[in-house]
């Protein structure tokens, strides 16, 4: 029998521990476990069989932590014998009891963190899951279980792996900790969106913790999931004793605490580590009659990042438009010098003016879009833990986008044109994710609302064609601009009100696109945004860093008792209102200006304390009177120069010398926009390439030098950390760079720092080398063959000087 | 050393964490220097978004120690170090202990090394500092617990510290499983990732010890820039 079909009438149970029955057996303490699939086939099947004579439906192989990281290693035996070994135990064992049961291959995590946070890579892991996932369903296993997940990017990839290798059907349980969380920071919610979206067939908890602190965790994964629920807790928590860990729930009272869980709507049940057969026995027993009617579909719109889930419905949703090149200059120049800290710095902003979802888009004509498009997802999922909206019309970077992002993606944008359907939904069938879609098709925007409702009526029904329910599908109704067409915004509303209200659809709008060619447009769309809300708009695709708009977000949630005795209307505004009250500008009296000085040493005094907004006003209101060379070297450079010589003479410690270079950045920013206004450009003294050598993954120190080489007007190519010899390589000899910048922070990547140094001293002799890091000493430099020891990073400014002859 | 208090509260609520300011200071290379207001606040800002952040777990093992020659035998470890034999004297057993704050606090080096350098280092030092009072705290609650069973608990000696071989970082992740406990793995250079995480062995004996020289203090390397100063 199907065993989705089973778990739609009867409750379904897992077995238990495996690994103290083995060392039971005789399996010695770091032994791996697999290679008794083919060394002790007869110890396996009778575990198995004494789980199938406790009642077990479902066995799971003896295959946790089989991969190609490990095997064969010192076994001798392949990533395929010791899997394939694994489910003939378990098939043998099913056949011997003459019982029916399931046997799934059982997947658990790597062992190593997936990068940025560690050194496996995404598609590595990947490939190292389908592996295992081959070989399992070639022996005839019936299902995939991927267990004890505690990152959602490695489950992810663990899904992807199997489901591109085989087409049995997959369970996902994850570790949660106490408090409800991955140990990478995934919630219920955020957990259920992801695995629901990547289309397994059951998902639920094991292991970390034991039946009780399971429960308040089961309820919370119920409210979303519309999908059978699987729960393996252990026998309560591990304790130590004598270098074993124990578990001390007995067999009566964990299947009490079981039945609980299975009465409360868990459909599979079984143990993890510390359970026995005995525990599933009395499990069985206690839990064979509950029956549950079919799964309830929950119906809840969900996005998420790795942290977190924003739902939509509820409450309205604001989506950061920000990260879209669409007229903006700056952002697009950013795009094109690969500049992505500039990105990463307006998707920050947003967050911290309120944003829920970030939209982002780097479309433009000149530069290849499916890697941009990865590249910047990858990036800004290392830094901000909101959800992403991945507004792409390239279908490969769409793909390719969805296919790294850490949780389910909303996707911008499916419209009515066959084409767009054909092209977007299987996307959205094997990565999951929410798509806004466009009521447009091949005739073009309808222009009454019954028109918008129509196509938008055909998205739903294609999409139901390719098993995406309505949940994932949020309607943008077209904003016309009123300056073109004055029945504009009525028309979308009128839409935005019918759709939700005949379709129960959830909507979406670009409110920015209402005043297009109007003077304030803040105005109109902070106005038409108000509107929007009132005929039920459920996300806005807007700037969250205008005042005016947010306003209207956080009074619309206080007048509609979104928000509970109106708190996060106070706790955005309070603080406002008392300024105003006493009188003071926003920054408070940072910006005030001593009239005795001039705003000459008012741009020194901030550069040196570390006054970033204070910094720009002064040099902007010099640049009137000044030129920029001018400023630079008569204000800025020698202010700069002071700090960092209190830096060297123990005066000034590290975060003000950087808090002063953060504020002579902000100054240079205005010089350099003033610059470039009038056609010019400040020349760079030079190229630097500074870089963490190979192994290392340390880049503090590098990047405090880089904010300082950047100041003193060095062009700075950063390599990042753990980079190949041969990479730096690569690019000194590009662009004869005449400064390398290397540094370490472990005695063991030191080795890593002399391959460098000799790699470059062969191939690119006219190159300067300087090295700094924890680690080193000025003897260490000098024996591997670098020309300059730089103990902090004034030392490495004072260095480039000399080699660039400044 | 005092108790440390307020620990728990911060463990439940995510605030009021017991902050060590001249542990925090001295990360920093602080040597005397003015501390401007601004860079106050800076401090204070990166120490409450660390509170939020960081997600502290622990967990630790007992083994038998045996001595032969000069092997410490701990039964999922053999290994020699003189450092740690002379931290292990007069000991019958050890424990092998683990502790993060998670990878939360990843998250805020990263965006911040990308984003705002002196937000960065003043992170990088605060959690460091923080690691180090967690593990100080959870330590004095297993001295007490081991004084009661009459046992004398030593200081935490981790791999890599003097002659202790960091290789011995793989035994001693794989003994505590600290993937799976706490969600430590290691990377193919041996860094810990999460990267504010420590493991460490501490000796247990039935004998006190008078002069209990440790942390800071109890490293070889004199020159260090930010060695504790007396």
């Amino acid at each position: 029998m199907d065993i989705r079909k089973a778990m739609e009438e009867r409750i379904l149970f897992c077995d238990g521990g495996m690994g103290s029955l083995l060392q039971a057996k005789g399996l010695k303490p770091g032994e791996l476990p697999g290679t008794w699939n083919i060394t002790h086939p007869e110890a396996l099947v009778e575990i198995h069989k004494a789980y199938l004579d406790a009642g077990a439906d479902i066995l799971t192989t003896n295959t946790f932590g089989v991969d190609a990281l490990k095997y064969p290693g010192q076994t001798g035996f392949s990533v395929e014998e010791a899997v394939q070994a694994a489910v003939r135990n378990g098939r043998e064992a099913i056949r011997q009891s003459g019982k029916k049961a399931w046997t799934a291959l059982d997947i658990g995590p790597t062992g190593k963190l997936l990068k940025p946070l560690g050194d496996l890579d995404f598609e590595d892991a990947v490939r190292l899951f389908g592996q295992v996932a081959a070989a399992g369903a070639r022996e005839g296993a019936d299902l995939v279980l991927i267990e004890t997940m505690s990152d959602s990017y490695e489950a992810k990839a663990a899904v992807l792996g199997v489901k591109e290798n085989c087409s049995l059907p997959v369970f996902v349980t994850v570790t949660f900790d106490e408090k409800g969380k991955l140990l990478t920071g995934g919630n219920p919610a955020s957990v259920v969106a992801l695995l629901e979206g990547l289309g397994v067939d059951a998902l639920g908890m094991n292991c970390g913790l034991g039946p009780v602190q399971m429960k308040g965790i089961l309820e919370e994964v119920l409210r979303y999931a519309s999908m059978p629920v699987i729960v393996n807790p252990n026998a309560g928590l591990p304790r130590s004793e004598g270098g074993k860990t124990m578990y001390d729930i007995d067999p009566d009272t964990f299947a009490a605490w079981m039945e609980e869980i299975a009465r409360m709507g868990a459909r599979v049940v079984g143990g993890c580590c510390g359970t026995t057969p005995d525990h599933i026995r009395r499990t069985v027993e206690r839990c064979r009659g509950i029956k549950h009617g079919p799964v309830e579909k929950k119906k809840r719109t969900l996005v998420s990042s790795f942290a977190q889930a924003v739902e939509i419905g509820r409450d309205p949703v604001v989506i950061g438009e920000r990260v879209n090149p669409t007229g903006k200059p700056k952002l697009k120049q950013a795009l094109r010098s690969h500049d992505l800290e500039y990105l990463l710095r307006e998707a920050a902003t947003q967050q911290d003016h309120g944003a829920h979802v970030l939209d982002v888009n780097v479309g433009l004509p000149e530069i290849d879009e499916p890697s941009m498009m990865e590249e910047v997802v990858k990036e800004l999922q290392s830094v901000v833990d909101l959800p992403l909206q991945i507004d792409t019309s390239n279908l490969e970077a769409m793909e390719r986008a969805m296919r790294v992002y850490n949780g389910k993606p909303m996707v911008n944008s499916v419209n009515g044109k066959e084409e767009s359907m054909r092209g977007i939904f299987p996307l959205i069938k094997k990565y999951g994710g929410v798509v806004v879609a466009l009521a447009l098709d091949e005739a073009g925007i309808p222009e009454t609302a019954d028109g918008r409702i129509a196509v938008a009526k055909k998205i739903y029904d294609t999409a139901a064609e390719y098993g995406i329910g309505p949940e994932d599908i949020v309607v943008d109704t077209l904003c016309m601009a009123i300056s073109s067409d004055s029945q504009g915004a009525l028309t979308t509303l009128e839409a935005v009100r019918r759709i939700k209200r005949e379709l129960g659809a959830k909507t979406i709008l670009g409110v920015s696109n209402i005043s297009f060619g109007l003077p304030m447009r803040e105005n109109v769309n902070a106005t038409f945004f108000a509107m929007a809300l009132q005929n039920g708009l459920d996300a806005a695709i807007m700037n969250p860093n205008s005042d005016g708009m947010m306003r209207v977000y956080h009074s619309f949630r206080a007048l509609t008792a979104l928000d509970s005795r109106c708190g996060d209307y106070i706790q955005a505004y309070a603080q406002e209102a008392d300024r105003k009250k006493s009188g003071l500008s926003e920054k408070g009296n940072a910006g005030k200006k001593d009239p005795e000085k001039g705003e000459a040493s008012l741009l020194a005094e901030s550069i040196e304390r570390g006054l970033k907004d204070q910094a720009a006003r002064a040099v902007r209101t010099l640049l009137a009177a000044r030129g920029p060379m001018d400023l630079i070297n008569q204000e800025m450079i020698p202010a700069l120069d002071r700090v960092g010589k209190g830096f060297e003479a123990g005066t000034v410690f590290l975060p003000q010398l950087l808090m002063s270079a953060e504020a002579a950045k902000a100054a240079f920013e205005v010089v350099k926009e003033t610059m470039r206004a009038a056609g010019g450009a400040q020349k760079k003294k030079g190229d630097i390439i500074l870089a963490t050598v190979e192994g290392d993954i340390h880049d503090i120190g590098k990047n405090i030098v880089k904010v300082l080489l950047e100041n003193y007007g060095y062009e700075v190519l950063d390599l990042g950390k753990d980079v190949p010899p041969e990479q730096i390589l690569e690019v000194a000899v590009k662009r004869q760079v005449k400064l390398v910048g290397l540094s370490a922070l472990m005695t063991t990547t030191v080795p890593s720092m002399e391959k460098t140094i000799g790699l470059l001293r062969k191939e690119a002799p006219w190159t300067k080398i300087m090295v700094g890091g924890a680690v080193l000493t000025k003897e260490y430099a000098d024996s591997m063959g670098a020309d300059q020891y730089c103990r902090d990073a004034m030392a490495s400014v004072n260095y480039a000087e000399k080699v660039f002859g400044n | 050393m005092t108790a440390i208090g307020g620990m728990e509260k911060w463990l439940e609520t995510g605030e009021g964490f017991p902050w060590n300011r001249n542990e925090v200071l001295r990360y920093l290379g602080y040597r005397g220097q003015e501390i401007p207001g601004n860079v106050e606040a800076l401090i204070e800002e990166c120490q409450q978004e660390l509170e939020r952040a960081a997600q502290a777990k622990s967990t630790w093992k007992e083994y038998p120690l045996e001595i032969r020659g000069h092997v410490l035998d701990m039964w999922c470890l053999q290994v020699k170090s003189m450092g740690l034999e002379r931290n292990l004297k007069d000991c019958q057993k050890v424990l092998l202990f683990g502790a993060t704050l998670g990878s939360g606090v990843d998250l805020l080096l990263r965006r911040y090394g990308r984003l705002q350098m002196s937000k960065a280092v003043v992170v990088q030092a605060a959690s460091a500092a923080m690691l180090e009072t967690y593990c100080d705290w959870r330590n004095e609650a297993l001295k007490r617990e081991y004084r009661e069973k009459g046992w004398y608990m030593r200081p935490r000696f981790s791999p890599g510290y003097g002659d202790f071989p960091l290789e011995c970082q793989k035994r001693v992740t794989a003994a505590l499983e600290l993937d799976r406990r706490i969600g430590v793995t290691l990377t193919g250079s041996l860094l810990m990732a999460p990267s504010k995480s420590v493991t460490a062995v501490m000796g247990l004996s039935k004998k006190p010890r008078i002069c209990s020289v440790q942390g800071c203090e109890a490293c070889g390397k004199a020159d260090c820039e930010y060695r504790r100063q007396p």
